[in-house]
């Protein structure tokens, strides 16, 4: 296979190649007002969101750049393009036959038409800020589902998305989702109506290909009354030395009695800042789970929360984080008791690697008299070779007595003991590591469906090949 | 490249000094194991046996000072672990590790696949790997547990003797697999090792106490002492000490000075 436009220096990374996309609009870097006024004309919107965009502006310009977490200085927020608009637009009736060849080719080579050909119930891919190709497959459509990009789901629905869009996530937030509100450009709209349980997942692919491109990709997901869904997210770039930025906003509502699952298999190249804000509600009876999985990216700093606001809802996260030389993955989970009789259980584990750095950082709030709630909170860390770092922050606010709070936190090395005792029974000590690895994200692998294991496997894989040597 | 002797031995140890860290533990050993025979070194806490069994598979935290240990003609000293697996070598651990999250059998097909430089397909592994299970009388259900994971002392050594059985090694070291078993699983140890024994496979059983040579008929009992064998004889030499205790060959070799 040649490839000329991969860049030698990632030889690892094998999502590190570009296309040479010819782009409609591409903005100057930097970020004004006018910008913003021309983003939202260029979308045709209505009146409301660019005054939500304006909001997000001046929110943003007022707002201080975090100091915690991690390392921030190098972002320089005049270099980078806010917005990219690919010279393609979308028909209502296509089929992946329509994709112009060199886009059609950028996702075949991430893999999405074959993922699609098999099994998923939908497909939406995202490259830099426009959604390209997104699709629901006729049956979950007929049942009322709908599954756009954010842009398409605005000009479609424009009441559905102004009821929710901000409600949990409002621009002022912080400095971050300001910027996404200002900016937002794609991600995925989704409503499942009462009672419909879409048995299979919705995917969404989303890809950085310009250099300097910002990413801000916003998701709504709303699961009406009793309704099922699981959606899946993954995420890559090409190699560049500059640095990227990417800045979602998710914001997913349970209603009463809703299953909610979103799953994140992050995999940006070692240059991009991975700054997102996701937030869930969950109503009464309702059960939201997020499954996030961050083993790309310069930084990740991303603590996806729900809102547990009706009784006897239910919240589930599983945060998992591999990080390799020079990467600093900041990750964990928040659950707000705000209703009596609500449970959580957050499950954080990571791997560094050596020169890697992971973080879990949590809260668990209980609000006073939200009686007999119950949170179980296990992180578990891994680390191999003398140089991986792993740290930990649990915050807890319990102002409840009745409140049942457990909490278990392990930090181990790799065994020179266990690496000798596979050793012995003829396994190389590459192949060693990687058992030990792979046995460690076990329970996680197990909530992927089937491709989705097969990937996260090879990715875990070649983050081990360029640490273990 | 490898040195090599010309005599038809399985193991030779010639001259074996070594320890762990920086201690050091073994004085000089001299041991040959021919295929189909089995040795017993026996040995109070401390006399260097569990250092042999270490430095022979190949701790990387322990160490040789000097000496060389040949298997089938073929020099050690220098090979990993894994490769001297692939030779044959097999150890049965007295505290074998716990690898949560890798099921056993996904775990035995990768070392047989390794050892026996094969690519067998997971059908059919399985269906050879029942029969193993259905040899040693293990419940099917141990396959699919975590490797070591929450076993009880008696499962352990008993995962120890399928890998073995999956393995076939030409040569089993057994490091006290007597230890802290109730009699009944020693019988089940002591058992299985009888049934893997063939007449191609040398066994070197290490063990504290006599008790398990009961079951295994041993053709050479060694007593190890101060990392030194102090005393060679057939099966007569394990009931001497379980009547009379280590004092005796302490006084006799003038160990008490």
């Amino acid at each position: 296979m040649s490839d000329t436009q991969l860049k030698p220096a990632n030889q690892d990374y094998e999502y590190g190649w570009h296309s040479e996309h010819r782009y409609k609009f591409k903005a100057p870097p930097g970020l004004t007002e006018d910008l913003i006024v021309d983003i939202s004309k260029r979308k045709e919107e209505p009146e409301w969101m660019l005054e939500k965009r304006l909001e997000g502006f001046r929110e943003f310009m007022k707002k201080p750049m975090p100091t915690w977490g991690g390392d921030l200085s190098d972002i320089d927020f005049n270099e980078i393009i806010y917005y990219l608009q690919p010279d393609y637009q979308k028909n209502k009736n296509q089929t992946w036959d329509d994709v112009p060849d060199d886009l059609k080719e950028t996702f075949e080579r991430i893999g999405i038409p074959e993922a699609e050909r098999k099994f998923l119930a939908g497909v939406s891919n995202q490259f830099d800020s426009e959604s390209v190709y997104s699709k629901l497959k006729g049956a979950w459509e007929k049942k009322g589902v709908l599954f756009y990009d954010m842009d398409t789901g605005l000009k479609e629905h424009p009441e559905l998305v102004q009821e929710y869009f901000g409600t949990l996530i409002p621009a002022s937030d912080n400095k971050f989702a300001a910027l996404n509100t200002a900016v937002w450009s794609g991600g995925s709209f989704i409503y499942v109506p009462p009672g419909v349980k879409v048995g299979l997942p919705l995917q969404a692919y989303f890809r950085i290909n310009a250099e300097n491109a910002g990413q801000f990709e916003r998701t709504l997901i709303v699961v009406d009354k009793d309704a099922e869904v699981h959606y899946i997210e993954g995420c890559t770039s090409p190699s560049y030395s500059t640095n990227a930025l990417h800045a979602a906003v998710v914001e997913l509502i349970a209603h009463e009695g809703a299953t909610l699952r979103y799953t994140t298999l992050q995999n940006w190249y070692s240059s991009v800042y991975n700054l997102v804000t996701k937030r869930s509600k969950a109503e009464k009876n309702a059960r939201v789970e997020w499954i996030d999985y961050n083993g790309g990216s310069k930084l990740t700093m991303k603590y996806p929360s729900v809102y547990l606001v009706g009784e006897g809802a239910h919240a589930e996260i599983v945060s998992i984080a591999t990080a390799n030389e020079n990467q600093h993955q900041d990750t964990g989970g928040k659950a707000i008791h705000a209703a009596p009789n609500t449970t959580s259980k957050v499950t954080a584990k990571s791997i560094s690697f050596d020169g890697g750095r992971t973080s879990y950082r949590g809260l668990i709030k209980v609000y006073p008299g939200m009686e007999n709630c119950k949170s179980d909170i296990e992180c578990d860390a891994l680390m191999m070779g003398s140089r991986a770092e792993s740290d930990t922050y649990p915050y807890m606010e319990i102002e409840d007595d009745t409140a049942q709070i457990e909490h278990e936190a392990t930090v181990s090395k790799i065994g020179e003991e266990q690496l000798f005792y596979l050793m012995s029974r003829g396994l190389t000590e590459e192949q060693a590591k990687r058992m030990i690895v792979h046995g460690f994200l076990d329970e996680f692998e197990r909530t992927l469906p089937m491709e989705y294991a097969v990937e996260f496997n090879r990715l875990v894989d070649l983050q081990m090949e360029g640490s273990v040597g | 490249m490898s040195k090599t002797t010309n005599n038809g031995n399985l193991l030779e140890i010639k001259g074996l000094t070594g320890g762990v860290e920086d201690a050091e533990i073994l004085r000089g050993i001299d041991l040959t194991v021919g295929g189909g025979e089995l040795h017993a070194i026996m040995g109070p806490n401390g006399s260097g046996k569990s250092t042999l069994a270490n430095i022979l598979m190949g701790n990387p935290r322990y160490h040789i000072s000097d000496g060389e240990i040949y298997f089938h003609g073929e020099l050690l000293n220098e090979l990993d672990p894994d490769e001297r697996a692939r030779l044959g070598l097999f150890l049965a651990f007295q505290y074998p590790s716990e690898i949560p999250g890798v099921s056993m059998d996904k775990f035995l097909r990768d070392a047989y696949n390794s050892v026996k430089r094969d690519s067998v397909s997971v059908g059919k592994f399985a269906k050879m790997l029942r029969k193993k299970m259905d040899d040693l009388e293990m419940d099917e259900s141990f396959a699919s547990r975590y490797l070591n994971e929450g076993f009880s002392g008696g499962e352990k050594k008993r995962s120890e003797m399928l890998q073995m059985a999956v393995l076939e090694p030409r040569l089993a070291v057994l490091d006290e697999t007597d230890s802290g078993l109730d009699i009944d699983a020693l019988k089940v140890v002591a058992e299985s090792v009888n049934k893997l024994k063939n007449p191609e496979m040398g066994v070197l059983v290490i063990t504290h106490y006599q008790r398990i040579l009961q079951y295994l008929n041993p053709d050479y009992v060694y007593i190890m002492l101060d990392g030194r064998i102090v005393e060679k004889g057939g099966p007569e030499l394990a009931e001497k000490l379980e009547d009379k205790g280590y004092d005796w060959i302490r006084e006799k070799v003038g160990l008490d000075e």
